[in-house]
């Protein structure tokens, strides 16, 4: 069974190159099938590798499947080969299963666009990238994936490429995240060499037993990593593309943009977990970034009123929750929030569009209202999502994943208050303007009026997405309510388990209470301002720091005065340099040789014989003279 | 048998060829052009023809037959030429046929 593990990343591209060779000729409901399809056989191989992984683990809790060697320059051999271990099998997982859904849902979102099989065909390639990402056995196989990736993004950011915006939008997202990718691709070369290999088994256990802890070498390549990681992840100085990349269709948004690519900075950093625990000072900065990360994405959410946009700050802000449990060394919990935030926030993304469908293309959540009577499955799947999103107590997945985030900043003994604080506050602020959303969009009067129903194509993947953001938060659940954790029990054999400090933690279930307290408290505030009592909110909107929020906390307007400005300026002034006007001189040399000859086409039979006489008669002369 | 002298045969053709070409750069009726060239054409041929009984070589004679035949097909064509241009613009001078202007 194990043997067939190829054939996950393989299917979709299969599907991709059919699709993009034959899908203008194939109705939809072929393309449907071949698009779904494919993803669909790898869901379910996924899961039948994985049950086969999990219930008759090979030796070392690891599988390699080398298929071929992809170039072999003067000893370095990288090849093309899959690894499988507990960690890229959740990836797997997450990834097949949740993109698997999110097919099923676009076959019907979808199916009025006139680019149907162009749309199916970059999904398809996007799954086959993602998986070949997290399934790469060497760096380079992995760093094929995350640019692929990146150029799937971008060509669905920019899908309904006629609106200059959307361009714009995906040129920004394809930019933003090569900064962090060229920073990655010079971690990797520092890494071939000393290594002279990028198989990442190999250097993991070299980074191991050569490099030194703290050393400036281990500290420079983990921080060049994290460069890549922060790109990719949309993090802390890097994060502006993603809220733009919203042009995208929801599906796309909800695939790409919440539950998978974005993460793959996490995957990265939690598959080199061995060199940041070697550069202590970086993994503190993955810490730091992720918790002001969330802080300020959780900020900027309360105030944005497109709902996608909202829902994209808080993508934001829940994968710092996710870079802060790396931070402080809980890597599996990191990946436990992944999961959870991949089937929430993919559900959470579904539902908007659903909503945004039914209403004629209206993104502004505070004119939509009332829906809950009009769209009942995806008012409960949404109310859901929202509940797991804002970690809900006991009930919902998200709680459990995120509260032990909350938990391990303080207890871990590389957390700290601090990283508690604000990983609370954050909290808090997650369960405002997640329920803040809810009720604008559920409740109240209805503003505009519901064109579009859903069909059971979209109902189906929003219940099972529901479904896995309630029960998918059981599989872990904390020491105070029994410690029954076969998640990080499976992780363990990849990652290292959290390192408690060692005196003075406090109690778990104190931190547990107020925790819970706080989300209540949030969703409570949202009920009073957003609900109940919104004319101290609309006093708020007219406020400079709303402004300042709304506009993403003024990152744009920073990097446009730092980057986007100069570079456009030294362009205009170096216009006009020596070279340039070298060859403005041809141009106009010929332009003027031009001008001067077309005179002489008059047209005129007569003239041209008169000029061929004269010319005939000057010849002869000459001729005739010398 | 008296010759020509050979200037004075020259002196023709050379007026011929002169007032040959006056015609075609003076005369705007595209039919008085094609006549003019003929003119010209056969001055040149009596050049030719009085050079080859100067010499008494038969080059000349040979060449004016060239002559003819060339100006005969060019004829042809110039005549289908003029047709289709005065189906086109229904008009024959070529200065108001200037449309190739550049």
């Amino acid at each position: 069974m194990l043997n067939l593990l190829w054939l996950i990343p393989a299917l979709p591209f299969l599907g991709f190159l059919l699709l993009a060779v034959f899908g203008g000729r194939m109705n939809k409901t072929g393309i449907a099938f071949l698009g779904v399809g494919s993803v669909g056989i790898s869901a379910l191989l996924t899961t039948l590798i994985g049950i086969d992984f999990i219930s008759s683990p090979p030796a070392g809790h690891s599988f390699n499947q080398p298929l071929w060697v992809w170039m072999n320059i003067a000893g370095f051999k990288p090849g093309i080969a899959f690894y499988l271990d507990s960690l890229s099998l959740i990836f797997t997982f997450a990834i097949s299963f949740v993109g698997f859904l999110i097919h099923l849902y676009s076959a019907e979102f979808m199916i009025d666009d006139e680019g149907y099989s162009r749309f199916f065909a970059y999904m398809n390639l996007f799954v086959a990238f993602m998986i070949t990402l997290v399934l790469a056995d060497n760096f380079l196989l992995l760093y094929l994936g995350w640019e692929g990736v990146g150029l799937c993004s971008y060509l669905l950011i920019g899908f309904w490429y006629k609106e200059p915006e959307n361009v714009y939008a995906a040129n920004k997202a394809f930019i933003v995240t090569r900064i962090g990718d060229t920073s990655m691709a010079i971690g990797l070369f520092l890494l071939v060499l000393h290594f002279n290999t990028l198989d990442i088994q190999n250097i993991l256990q070299s980074i191991s037993t050569q490099w030194v802890r703290g050393s400036s070498i281990a500290v420079l390549t983990a921080f060049l990593l994290l460069g890549g990681a922060l790109g990719k992840s949309a993090q802390l100085p890097l994060q502006t593309w993603l809220p733009d990349a919203m042009a995208g269709p929801s599906p796309v948004s909800a695939l790409i943009h919440a539950a998978t690519m974005v993460t793959a900075g996490v995957y990265l950093i939690a598959r080199t977990h061995t060199l940041f625990e070697l550069a202590p000072i970086v993994q503190n900065a993955v810490a730091i970034i992720g918790a002001l990360t969330l802080l300020i994405a959780g900020f900027c959410a309360l105030t944005q009123t497109d709902i996608k946009r909202v829902l994209a700050y808080s993508t934001i802000s829940q994968i710092g929750y996710m870079f802060l449990a790396l931070g402080i060394g809980a890597w599996a919990l990191g990946i436990f929030h992944f999961m959870i935030h991949a089937f929430f926030k993919a559900l959470l993304f579904l539902a908007a569009g659903t909503v945004i469908n039914a209403l004629r293309h209206e993104h502004n959540m505070f004119k939509m209202g009332g829906l809950r009577k009009e769209l009942p499955v995806v008012y409960w799947t949404f109310l859901i999502a929202s509940a797991s999103l804002a970690a809900f107590p006991l009930i919902t997945a998200g709680f459990y994943s995120k509260d032990e985030i909350i938990w391990y900043s303080w207890a871990s003994n590389i957390g700290s208050p601090w990283l508690w604080l604000i990983s609370l506050i954050g909290a808090f602020i997650t369960s405002v303007y997640t329920f803040r959303m809810v009720f604008a969009t559920f409740f109240g009067e209805q503003k505009t009026p519901v064109s579009h129903k859903p069909g059971k194509r979209i109902k189906i993947p929003l219940i099972v997405l529901a479904a896995l953001s309630v029960l998918g938060g059981f599989v872990e659940l904390p020491e105070t309510m029994g410690g029954f954790a076969p998640f990080t029990h499976f992780l363990h054999h990849t990652l290292p388990a959290v390192a408690l400090r060692s005196e003075g933690s406090g109690t778990e279930l104190l931190f547990q209470i107020i925790t819970a307290a706080l989300t209540l408290a949030g969703i409570y505030l949202a009920y009073q301002f957003y609900f109940k009592n919104v004319k101290f909110t609309e006093r708020f909107k007219q406020t400079g720091l709303s402004k300042y929020l709304y506009s993403g906390c003024g990152f744009d307007w920073l990097y446009d005065r730092a980057f986007v400005y100069p570079a456009i300026f030294f362009a205009r002034i170096n216009k006009n340099d020596f070279i340039d006007n070298m060859y403005t001189f041809i141009t106009c040399l010929s332009t003027a040789l031009n001008e001067m000859l077309v005179k002489t086409q008059t047209g005129r039979i007569r003239w041209y014989a008169t000029v061929i006489t004269m010319g005939a008669v000057i010849t002869l002369t000459i001729v005739l003279v010398s | 048998m008296t010759f020509v002298p050979f200037e004075s045969g020259l002196i023709l053709a050379a007026v011929l060829f002169l007032l040959g070409l006056i015609g075609v750069l003076v005369r705007r009726n595209i039919i008085f052009m094609l006549l003019s060239t003929e003119i010209m054409l056969n001055a040149s041929g009596l050049a030719f023809v009085t050079a080859s009984a100067r010499w008494m070589q038969p080059e000349g004679q040979i060449m004016f037959i060239f002559i003819l035949a060339m100006a005969a097909a060019e004829v042809s064509v110039g005549l289908a030429l003029i047709m289709q241009i005065y189906h086109q613009f229904k008009t024959l001078d070529t200065d108001t046929l200037s449309n190739m202007k550049g």
